[in-house]
């Protein structure tokens, strides 16, 4: 029987430290953080708050270079060190999905409008932005609220079309910080959910940092982090004992 | 998907009050282009459309919008001796003030050559040119003076018989068109006892002189009116102005006036340029100046409202660049709120200003060349303006959009 090859890698950080300040104020955010995903993996990240998770998720989203260490997306090196190998803001827009805690939303464009212009930035044509777009509020169950501005929806419809928004351009990366805080345990889990198929569907990487424990059991792999270091990494099935 | 269009339309009301805040500071510094641009056409109006080729003024004065020039009134005749003088007419120009209904009333008085000159020239709103030598009048509307009213001026009651309007002298006094002899009785009136004074006073020279005892009647004379007087002149007046003659040379005819040693002459060009450089040239550099200000001040205001705006917006641009947003999008996004700002600003100032203008004591005129210059700073402004917020804009790191 042949074993099948591994799915290529979609994420890798190769040691990546960021420091902030220097000598009495010098603060370590994340040291030697090396962590690879594979196209079709869901990752979880844990850790206490102010252990590095956000800095790496920055880091890997090309939003705050790392001090030293490379940062690789699809195999190819994107950043080494603080040195950008091409646009990393195009870069962003063609290969990266970005949902946060807080919705951010843009406040003065429609739900939809929000979900259609990541698409619009990346060159598609008003039409199939819009179709597009409605395609993934309906699918997450917003696109009865297409219409509204944001300060007029829910947390959790906010947070919803942030998802769909994150999700517009198709992505290879998919980073979610605490995507679940806004949502009830039942759509929190469906959003899980939703990053695993993502992730199978569209051959993407997705690290998603959670504190929410339920759903651990959707993920392929958990790291987690610690003062700035990637303390471990456990295997699905013992997370879940874990976490018993 | 237009962003700038969409964060406008989402602070509409704060950003209409911006546009009307804008456009009033715009509008001020149309109206001081207006101003300007008024009261050099209230200064040159005069010279403009009384269509003398040559202004005759005492020797050695600019004249009499620059200063105060006499001549006697038979200069018009030696003026007319002249080979290539058309016509010649007597210019009397002072102002007066009156009280009148408790209010002063400022009169420029402008003496119109009877018979030759009746006001056929000025442009009238109603009533008809003077009809006879004394008595009547043509009143510009600032005056308030409403046709068929009477006015006394002097030991005179003058009937207005005819209206125009945009007839102002460059101090912005209305025009009152008088015949030349009802303007010098108005400028030389004295009263009574001033008079009688003044024929006591003859009187008492002549008794002191040798002469009136040799010929007694000299003294008889002395306590007539001065007009029946031989050796007393009559009332000089401000100029003359000459018409040349069509195909005569201009230029020859002010070769030969300027031989006389008691005048000076001056083109129709040379008396508006010397108005213009006189004493319209301070009130314009005053003016101009203060344009400048205003208008720097209008770029200051700008700059400020626009850096406000984008610093209210930071956190969509920092999301926008989080997102992939090009650098193209967020300076669009900046610069297209800037020329919306300016160009509603402008529009504002605009309307407002064909409203508020007409009410201004003073005329405002806002020429086609003037409202496009200022179309052109407001552009530049506005361009200029959003430079700060984008700079602030490219500055931000998507990282804020996660804080």
């Amino acid at each position: 029987m042949t074993k099948s090859a591994a799915p290529p890698l979609a994420i890798e950080t190769r040691q990546a430290t960021k420091i902030y300040g220097s000598g009495n104020t010098e603060v370590v955010a994340m040291l030697d953080a090396s962590m690879q995903v594979r196209q079709g993996e869901v990752i979880a990240l844990l850790g206490p708050s102010g252990s590095g998770k956000s800095t790496f998720l920055t880091a890997v989203g090309l939003i705050n270079p790392p001090t030293s260490g490379q940062i690789l997306i699809g195999g190819r090196l994107v950043l080494d060190g603080p040195t950008a190998h091409g646009n990393l803001r195009t870069f962003r827009r063609r290969h990266i999905g970005f949902i946060f805690q807080k919705s951010n939303l843009i406040p003065f464009l429609t739900a939809l409008e929000n979900v259609q212009i990541a698409l619009q930035l990346n060159g598609e044509t008003p039409r199939a932005a819009r179709r597009r777009s409605l395609e993934l509020m309906d699918y997450l169950g917003v696109s009865d609220r297409a219409d509204n501005l944001p300060s007029a929806l829910s947390g959790g419809q906010q947070q919803r079309v942030a998802i769909a928004r994150a999700l517009a351009n198709r992505p290879s990366v998919l980073l979610a910080d605490e995507p679940t805080a806004a949502l009830d345990s039942e759509r929190g889990r469906q959003v899980m959910e939703l990053f695993a198929q993502v992730a199978h569907e569209q051959s993407a990487g997705v690290i998603v940092v959670t504190h929410d424990h339920r759903s651990l059991d959707i993920f392929d792999a958990i790291y987690e982090m610690e003062d700035g270091k990637m303390q471990r990494q456990l295997q699905n099935s013992q997370a879940a004992t874990d976490t018993r | 998907m237009n962003l700038a269009i969409k964060d406008i339309r989402h602070n509409v009301g704060r950003f209409a009050l911006t546009t009307v805040g804008v456009g009033m500071l715009l509008m001020v510094v149309m109206g001081m282009g207006g101003i300007y641009r008024g009261i050099i056409e209230d200064a040159t109006l005069l010279i403009d459309r009384v269509g003398a080729d040559l202004w005759i003024v005492q020797r050695d004065t600019r004249g009499p919008f620059a200063e105060i020039s006499r001549v006697p009134p038979n200069l018009v005749h030696r003026a007319l001796a002249v080979p290539g003088v058309q016509s010649a007419r007597e210019f009397v120009y002072h102002t007066v003030q009156r009280e009148r209904d408790g209010k002063p009333l400022r009169i420029a008085i402008l003496g119109l050559s009877w018979p030759t000159d009746k006001g056929e020239w000025i442009p009238l709103t109603a009533g008809r040119p003077l009809a006879q030598s004394h008595f009547e009048m043509i009143a510009d509307k600032t005056l308030g003076l409403a046709l068929g009213e009477k006015i006394t001026l002097g030991k005179e009651t003058y009937t207005v018989v005819g209206t125009t309007s945009s007839m102002i002298s460059s101090s912005g006094d209305g025009l009152g068109f008088f015949s030349v002899a009802d303007a010098l009785a108005i400028q030389f009136d004295v009263p009574g006892e001033a008079v009688r004074l003044e024929r006591a006073a003859r009187e008492t020279r002549g008794q002191r002189r040798e002469l009136s005892a040799k010929l007694p009647s000299l003294l008889e004379n002395v306590v007539k009116p001065a007009a029946e007087l031989p050796q007393i002149a009559r009332p000089q007046v401000s100029a003359v102005m000459v018409t040349v003659a069509p195909g005569a040379s201009s230029q020859q005819v002010t070769n030969i006036i300027s031989a006389w040693g008691d005048v000076s002459v001056f083109s129709r060009t040379g008396q508006r340029e010397l108005l213009l450089k006189g004493t319209v040239e301070k009130v314009k550099r005053q003016i101009g100046l203060f344009r400048v200000l205003l208008t720097l001040i209008a770029a200051v205001i700008m700059a400020l409202i626009l850096y406000t705006m984008t610093l209210d917006k930071i956190h969509s641009i920092a999301l926008l660049k989080l997102i992939g947003a090009p650098n193209t999008t967020i300076l669009g996004l900046i610069l297209q709120q800037a020329l919306i700002l300016g160009t509603m600003g402008y529009g504002v100032a605009y309307v407002l200003g064909r409203q508020v203008f007409p009410n201004f004591p003073r005329r405002v005129i806002l020429t086609d060349g003037d409202l496009l210059q200022l179309a052109a700073i407001v552009l530049a402004i506005s361009i200029g303006s959003s430079l700060l917020g984008i700079w602030k804009a490219l500055k931000v790191s998507p990282n804020e959009a996660l804080s």
